[in-house]
């Protein structure tokens, strides 16, 4: 079913400058060249009856309802694939049209239960609705014949029995039952015309290709794969086919169980850096269903298993709403007011502040806050605790592309926007899995892929766009982890050796000084791809194809993810990837670019508002003099100008016993942290620990103070994904634990004695605005008005700035730097002779807080060790089998999963489930610049073994007494 | 905090910055990173520990840390 709002055109915009006139029912329209007739009908307030089209999906052409006349043409034309033409005169209405199009009706309906008043569809049918529209008003031929709509049929006259009966019945060969085994939808056969906007909308939007018209002519029915259930097809329940059919046969089962929706509301996702709008269709305050938003400009429309199905998280039993406090982590909780909490919080932080010094309390903010909430905490932290002490995610993210790209380019950010990829010849994805990690990118990209455009795939592993459907990577560089820095310095090396270097833009554009060192540098010999082979793993045969590819194949465009950062050379590899883009002169303007695909829904927006610790809004130092004087004129309190602490500088500083409070709002940081034993230790050596969150999380565990977070559903303001995209997040519903997230942090900073009295987000962002050059020209009105901004928005471009760099760099002459190749000190020996590295997978996201409340686990239920067939051989391994994954920094057991994407000697696993334990095993290495963790790289040894790890059983006790301890938290009532 | 911690991030920083052919720009470049991203108490804890000797820190680290700005800044 399509919104309830949404008014569908029937067939996709055209994009031609080119306008052509037409007259449509005496009605004289101008419309762009490549409209359809349907289209252009549509624009003029004049709706065609049609089944089988919606503005989703290219028109088909094959439902017969939208068929017109037009004036010099024979027959009836379907409109739906009749481009205007100039001039054109076309009648959408005449008896014979109406004659036509209750015949085709009559026939459909004849084949379709007449269940209306009950079906969940019932009111947005579009079917029922063209019944109405054309006037039907009888069926001719019955149900008795040949059906799909009932489970028996009367029996023919030799299988009846005996005596016959004229009520005996046998079965229907064409009758399929209702499959109910997606968590999420059902699919009704039954109620299926065939007009394969399921089947299209799989293949078009999503890509995935799951679904097919099985049969021919009166038995043609949709199938899943070979005709599996839903739940076991290749489905990736993306909800694409369920947003596209216009009956019930695709339903929601929100939908199924509710009803119809009575108003809509556009808010943006909370999941991945996609950042997709969304229309939550509500009944109250409750959510009916989420629909992914036409007008999205990171999305146009579509959305993945997360987004659109998976927030029944906002609502499971385990949402803590209600402040709670204890003295020590072993005592039981005990619920309070929010008064008593607040209070607390800030007489234990100004205690701890007299005892320890000012330094010794921080806070972290999380790039799953909106841009108000982590502006507030950064300023609570800087203005009312008096330092610098604060620190995001995302440092264990993405920090080295803040760094990497604002060495050379001079902004913390990605070039381009999304739809950048669709002038994109050639596609170099390093280090990313979009089609898990960010879905729906990922199908804008394998759409462009499909479309002709040429692809670099540089993974250790086979990620799925390696080949998929209608897929197939022109160059897949199968590196070892780690090596990211080698392969990059040799693909330069071709570049530059080959004469494949954009000449004129580099001269142009670059420090030529900075160029020379860097062109005299991977001219060098030993960053020949034949030199570097026996580093990366790579034939250097492929590499130079590679480097041809991407250099001379036209708009080339870097897309890179944690696979790149997250090493000991993350920020060098960032800095590398910029080289090439500076190099070739694929760097400012559409279809090019250096793309960061972010993980998290507000990691761009939590970096940019200063949540680091050497940085104020805006990726200004805090030692720049004229910029601390305008916080500090703005916020009214001197401000510190060297930098606080990092997260791991924070656990380092607990663990010597200077560091002792931390306020802590979104972030798990015992469950997403490198060693977490190390994690750990340092959170118990605290005194005041404070969690604000939507659940008792991991970090809460070690927790002093619990504060009720709300859920993105539950409060304005707003994110900023991977393409520098600001989009509003909407209030649908009241806050379950009384306050929205930037009003905890409010109140906290009054108690601290630091006034802050802003009565909406949108001051906030006021705020912000005035402060940070970047979004001089962002407000909520015009983000009400534009739908989204992309920074910088300002005096010289008040609209966005879609893609940077354009006519120079940010910061001027763009800036090649050297980039060593240094092996990361994690090497295998015999001890550990396999490397690990760690990922995501579509249906799970981040620490699984979310997700692994809803319905998603049942495609991930458990975190596996994916193993290479050769490895678990050698090993005794079969799939399945238990196995103890040990590194110099602990040890965790999983079950295996034997697998060909992986390469001999590398071992993966994801990290969205607590117990599993992936973090035990990871090590305090980092990067050099940003100490980022090599999350990617540890060495380890895979043995089969039958029971958990000391460290898991540790857990499970553990996990156990803090769960009794919430079970037996004691109520103001009790006391009584 | 643990020295042998601020040894092994200070050795990495200069690592990065030894490919660097100009000393003096190396040195600055280790320097100058520090100083922007280490809380003035790490600063600290690391030029006292080469004052007492230094034992593991890169060369360059070393040169880098010897003309550390340690006065000013962050209390412990």
């Amino acid at each position: 079913m399509l919104s309830i709002v949404e008014i569908d055109a029937g067939t996709p915009k055209a994009t031609s400058t080119t306008m052509v006139a037409l007259e449509i029912d005496g009605r004289r329209i101008q419309v762009p060249e490549g409209t359809s007739v349907m289209r252009a009908a549509s624009q003029a307030g004049i709706g065609i009856p049609k089944l089988c089209a919606t503005e989703m999906l290219q028109a088909f052409g094959s439902c017969r309802l939208c068929l017109v006349e037009i004036e010099g043409r024979r027959g009836y034309p379907a409109s739906c694939t009749t481009p205007v033409s100039e001039g054109m005169k076309v009648s959408t209405q005449t008896p014979r049209l109406a004659e036509i199009r209750r015949g085709v009706m009559e026939l459909y309906i004849s084949d379709h239960p007449l269940d209306c008043l009950t079906c969940p569809a019932n009111g947005h049918c579009e079917l029922q609705d063209m019944a109405g529209v054309v006037g039907l008003r009888g069926v001719r031929y019955g149900y008795e014949g040949a059906n799909h709509v009932f489970a028996s049929v009367p029996a023919r006259e030799d299988q009846k029995a005996s005596p016959p009966s004229h009520t005996d019945r046998q079965a229907n060969p064409l009758f399929a039952a209702k499959d109910e085994s997606n968590p999420y939808f059902t699919f009704d056969p039954s109620k299926c015309i065939a007009c394969s906007r399921c089947v299209r909308a799989c293949g078009e939007v999503q890509g995935t290709f799951a679904l097919t018209i099985q049969g021919r002519g009166f038995e043609s029915k949709v199938a899943a794969s070979q005709g599996d259930r839903f739940l076991d097809s290749e489905c990736v329940s993306c909800g694409a086919c369920v947003q596209a059919c216009p009956t019930a046969t695709l339903s929601e089962k929100s939908l199924i169980e509710k009803g119809q929706a009575e108003h809509s509301v556009v808010t943006t996702c909370a999941y991945c850096g996609v950042g997709c709008s969304f229309r939550a269709e509500m009944k109250g305050q409750e959510i009916v269903r989420m629909v992914p938003n036409k007008e999205g400009h990171a999305n146009h429309g579509h959305s993945c298993v997360k987004g659109r199905f998976a927030i029944g998280y906002a609502s499971h039993p385990d949402r803590i709403t209600t402040p709670m406090v204890r003295a020590r982590t072993s005592d039981p909780w005990r619920v309070v007011s929010w008064e008593e909490a607040i209070a607390h919080v800030a007489s234990e932080f100004k205690r701890i502040q007299a005892t320890y010094g000012r330094h010794a309390v921080g806070g972290i903010t999380s790039s799953r806050c909106t841009n108000e909430e982590t502006y507030l905490v950064q300023k609570l932290v800087r203005a009312g605790f008096g330092n610098n002490n604060v620190d995001t995610c995302a440092r264990v993210c993405h920090s080295p592309t803040g760094y990497g790209l604002k060495t050379t380019l001079g902004e913390s950010a990605g070039t381009q926007d999304f739809d950048s990829i669709e002038l994109t010849d050639v596609v170099m994805v390093i280090g990313a899995n979009p089609t898990d990690a960010h879905p729906v990118f990922g199908s804008q990209m394998k759409r462009r892929l499909r479309a002709g455009a040429r692809l670099i795939v540089i993974d250790p592993r086979r990620i799925d766009l390696v080949r998929s459907p209608h897929i197939k990577a022109d160059y897949h560089l199968k590196l070892r982890p780690g090596t990211n820095v080698a392969l990059l310095d040799s693909l330069a090396h071709v570049i530059v050796t080959e004469g494949l270097v954009d000449e004129d833009f580099v001269a142009q554009r670059c420090e030529p000084e900075a160029f020379a060192r860097w062109r005299a540098f991977v001219s060098q010999e030993k960053y020949s791809p034949e030199a570097m082979e026996a580093t990366t793993g790579v034939p250097a045969a492929l590499v130079r194809g590679a480097a041809r590819l991407y250099a001379a194949g036209g708009n080339a465009a870097i897309y890179y993810g944690l696979g790149v950062t997250e090493h000991a050379q993350g920020s060098t590899s960032v800095m590398a990837i910029a080289n090439l883009a500076m190099a070739t002169g694929n760097i400012g303007r559409e279809g090019v670019g250096v793309n960061p695909l972010r993980g998290q829904n507000n990691v761009q927006g939590s970096c940019d508002m200063g949540s680091f610790p050497h940085e104020f809004p805006g990726y200004r130092h805090v030692s720049d003099d004229t910029v601390r004087h305008l916080f500090e004129q703005a916020w009214g309190v001197p401000l510190l100008g060297e930098p606080g602490l990092r997260i791991p500088n924070m656990f380092e500083a607990a663990l010597d016993g200077s560091f002792k409070g931390l306020y802590i709002e979104g972030e798990d940081i015992a469950q997403s942290d490198p060693d977490t034993q190390h994690v750990t230790a340092a959170l118990s050596a605290m005194e005041c620990i404070v969690v604000q969150d939507l659940f008792l999380n991991e970090s809460a565990k070690f927790a002093h103070v619990f504060l009720p977070g709300s859920s993105f559903l539950e409060k304005d303001g707003t994110f900023t994904n991977a393409e520098r995209r600001i989009s509003r997040v909407r209030k649908v519903m009241e806050p379950k634990g009384g306050h929205a997230d930037w009003e905890i942090t409010q109140l906290l900073a009054q108690a601290m004695g630091y006034p802050m009295h802003y009565a909406h987000p949108s001051e906030i962002m006021d705020e912000i605005a005035r402060l940070t050059p970047t979004f001089h020209g962002v407000s909520f009105d015009k983000l009400d008005r534009l739908g989204s901004i992309q920074w910088p928005c300002n005096e010289e471009h008040p609209l966005g700035t879609p893609v940077m760099h354009v006519d120079e760099f940010v910061r001027g002459k763009g800036r090649f730097m050297l980039t060593e190749y240094v092996p990361t000190a994690e090497r295998v020996s015999t001890e550990y002779p396999l490397i690990l590295t760690t990922g995501r997978i579509l249906s799970q996201y981040n620490v699984g807080a979310q997700t692994r409340r809803t319905d998603n686990v049942l495609w991930h239920g458990e975190d596996r060790l994916e193993i290479h067939p050769h490895d678990a051989e050698e090993r005794g391994l079969a799939d399945g089998d238990w196995v103890g994954i040990v590194s110099r920094a602990g040890e965790t057991v999983l079950r295996a999963r034997i697998s060909e994407r992986m390469q001999p000697g590398v071992v993966y696993t994801t990290f969205h489930f607590p117990g599993s334990g992936a973090n035990v095993i990871t090590t305090e290495n980092s990067d050099w610049a940003t100490n980022c963790p090599e999350y990617k790289v540890t060495a380890v040894q895979v043995t089969r073994v039958t029971q958990p790890s000391e460290w898991q059983k540790r857990y499970r006790a553990f996990t156990e007494t803090q769960e009794a301890l919430l079970e037996r938290s004691v109520k103001p009532l009790d006391h009584a | 905090m643990k020295i042998e911690r601020l040894v092994t991030m200070a050795n990495d920083i200069a690592t990065f910055f030894a490919v660097e052919p100009d000393h003096a720009t190396a040195v600055h470049g280790v320097r100058d990173h520090i100083t922007r991203f280490w809380d003035p108490a790490m600063r600290r804890q690391i030029r006292t520990y080469l004052d007492e000797g230094g034992e593991g820190l890169h060369p360059l680290a070393r040169e880098a840390v010897a003309g550390l700005e340690v006065s000013a800044g962050n209390p412990a």
